[in-house]
């Protein structure tokens, strides 16, 4: 929370000078391109004429009547209750987003004839080789988290190694080390493995930092009283400082969880057929990459939304003993 | 050695590094005895109750809790602890526990107890500290005084040989301290063994059967609280409590 301060100030989309520098930005900005050529100027013909011959006057208009519009449209979402501003923000910005695409001209019968098998082989593989990941990388972060606040010499020397390591390459070379470097040493290494592999020991590393701190957050004292309770290490880590270290740790980790679940798209260099290698490969006979890709990157996104409503869902479940 | 000697120091020194916190502490404390150790910020008094559930560990001398001698490596520290009951300054409750989960976690996941027979003994023992009604809260939601009260039954449910209180009263408003020392009365009455680091003059006065003063870690003065505040025999403890009684 920011806590707002309890004076209530005018709202800001409604300040004259707020309103007027608006305009006046969104007036330079189009007046600097030239629109003559856009669908936009063709709806303008009434006013300005042949758009390709209106000159500076047409410019301006364009350019005005843009601003207006722009302009018009916050002052009026300003209006609005904060659940429908929000709700009308998304869905402008997603219509721009829309308008964006729709300049590529993207075949959609191609897409619609790719996408089952992008999902059913590149979706399905990108989902267990992340879920998988992140399942070892949370063992391997609570175990390394442990290590490195324990006063064991040894398990802090390989706990510090592990998470220097890991974290100071660039996940892309740990995928080819794996990959290729094991079977140097008689481990020949399936692909997706060798990807889960890497993956898992990657986050792993970032996430026993996480965890570390979550673990640092809790109270001395709330060690003291497990302890004179006679609760043993295992028992007091396991039932008092892990779960009132994961308000601390979820945020951060869910950050984590949506960063590898696009990570993932890395084991695509050794083969590993998940959403972002089909994306490369089933557009490339045809030419038709940016379908694919868009496509892809859609899909991606939608992933990343399932996991930001579960994180949310969590957090909100965790804050119940911090209400008063 | 005597069967009614609860904890025994004998020549008990600690160091923080180069700082002598506890100088050579004799301390011996009898079964249903209830002593009140004060003394100046810095002290060493509540290091002293801290060596006696080894939350900290003492360099020399010898302490005994319950006939087992507390050092470094031994193996049954719980077993001491859950004999052990201790009250701190700041309660720490735990926050992501109910308050009856805050008292039946300890019997079930240290002693085995069933998770019925728990509950019971945790509600007997809010019952006792007069805040039945507050089990299914959690500790945020309660004020200071009752949640030092919770902490007080979480440490009964272990059925203690000895409470073990560290300024319980410190962190607390003012008009929250008397249900905190009404509680602590009350288990005195009913023949707790108590050692209470606390500057409650007046519970010493009415409880306590020998008041112990503190200073520089050191053991200065011990006494009946007759003594103790009728006729104190060094100037630090009269220097003391002019300055305690002052207001």
């Amino acid at each position: 929370m920011l806590y707002p301060d309890t004076v209530e100030a005018e709202i800001l989309v409604h300040k004259p000078w707020f309103v007027a520098t608006m305009f006046g930005v969104v007036l330079l900005l189009f007046m600097a391109f030239n629109m003559s050529g856009t669908s936009f100027a063709e709806l303008m013909r009434p006013v300005i004429g042949e758009p390709s011959v209106s000159g500076l006057y047409g410019r301006f208009a364009i350019a005005f009547a843009i601003a207006v519009i722009f302009t018009l449209n916050v002052v009026l979402i300003g209006f609005a209750p904060i659940k429908f501003q929000i709700g009308i923000v998304w869905l402008e910005l997603l219509l721009l987003f829309i308008a964006f695409f729709e300049t590529f001209h993207l075949s959609l019968p191609f897409i619609r004839e790719k996408l089952p098998f992008l999902i059913s082989q590149g979706v399905v593989t990108t989902l267990y080789v992340s879920a998988i990941s992140i399942v070892i990388a949370s063992v391997i972060a609570v175990a390394g988290a442990v290590a490195k606040l324990s006063s064991n010499g040894f398990a802090y020397a390989i706990a510090s190694f592990y998470t220097s390591f890991f974290r100071g390459l660039p996940l892309l070379m740990q995928v080819y080390l794996i990959y290729l470097g094991l079977p140097q040493l008689g481990f020949v290494i399936n692909a997706v493995p060798a990807g889960i592999l890497a993956l898992s020991l990657c986050y792993g590393a970032y996430m026993t930092e996480i965890f570390r701190s979550g673990i640092q957050s809790i109270d001395r004292g709330q060690w003291e009283a497990s302890r004179s309770m006679g609760f043993g290490f295992a028992l007091t880590m396991r039932r008092i400082i892990l779960p009132q270290a994961l308000p601390v740790i979820i945020p951060p980790t869910g950050n984590q969880f949506i960063s590898m679940l696009k990570d993932s798209s890395l084991v695509s260099v050794i083969g590993v057929w998940e959403l972002m290698f089909l994306a490369r490969t089933l557009g490339q006979k045809t030419f038709q990459h940016m379908e694919m890709l868009i496509s892809a990157a859609m899909i991606y996104w939608m992933l990343s939304i399932c996991l930001e409503l579960i994180q949310a869902r969590i957090e909100r479940r965790y804050r119940r003993s911090k209400v008063r | 050695m005597n069967a009614h000697v609860i904890i025994e120091a004998r020549n008990v020194s600690k160091w923080y590094g180069a700082f002598h916190v506890l100088k050579d502490i004799n301390l011996t404390v009898h079964k249903g005895e209830r002593i009140v150790i004060c003394g100046p910020s810095g002290s060493g008094k509540s290091t002293l109750i801290r060596c006696f559930n080894r939350l900290e560990a003492h360099q020399e001398g010898d302490i005994t809790v319950n006939g087992v001698a507390l050092h470094g490596k031994m193996g049954n520290v719980a077993d001491v602890r859950s004999n052990v009951g201790m009250v701190f300054q700041h309660f720490n409750l735990f926050p992501h526990m109910t308050v009856l989960m805050n008292c039946m976690a300890g019997p079930m996941w240290v002693k085995g107890v069933p998770e019925k027979e728990a509950r019971k003994t945790a509600l007997k023992f809010l019952e006792r500290v007069r805040i039945p009604e507050q089990a299914n809260k959690f500790p945020v939601q309660l004020s200071g005084g009752q949640q030092q009260r919770v902490a007080i039954a979480r440490s009964l449910c272990m059925q203690p040989a000895v409470m073990l209180f560290d300024e319980p009263t410190s962190a607390l408003d003012p008009e929250m301290v008397s249900e905190v020392l009404d509680t602590m009365t009350e288990l005195a009455r009913d023949g707790m063994t108590m050692v209470c680091v606390t500057h409650e003059m007046g519970f010493a006065r009415a409880v306590a059967d020998r008041v112990i003063f503190m200073d520089a870690g050191q053991i200065v003065e011990a006494g009946t609280p007759d003594e103790f505040f009728g006729q104190p025999r060094h100037d630090r403890t009269r220097l003391f409590l002019s300055q305690i009684l002052k207001h």
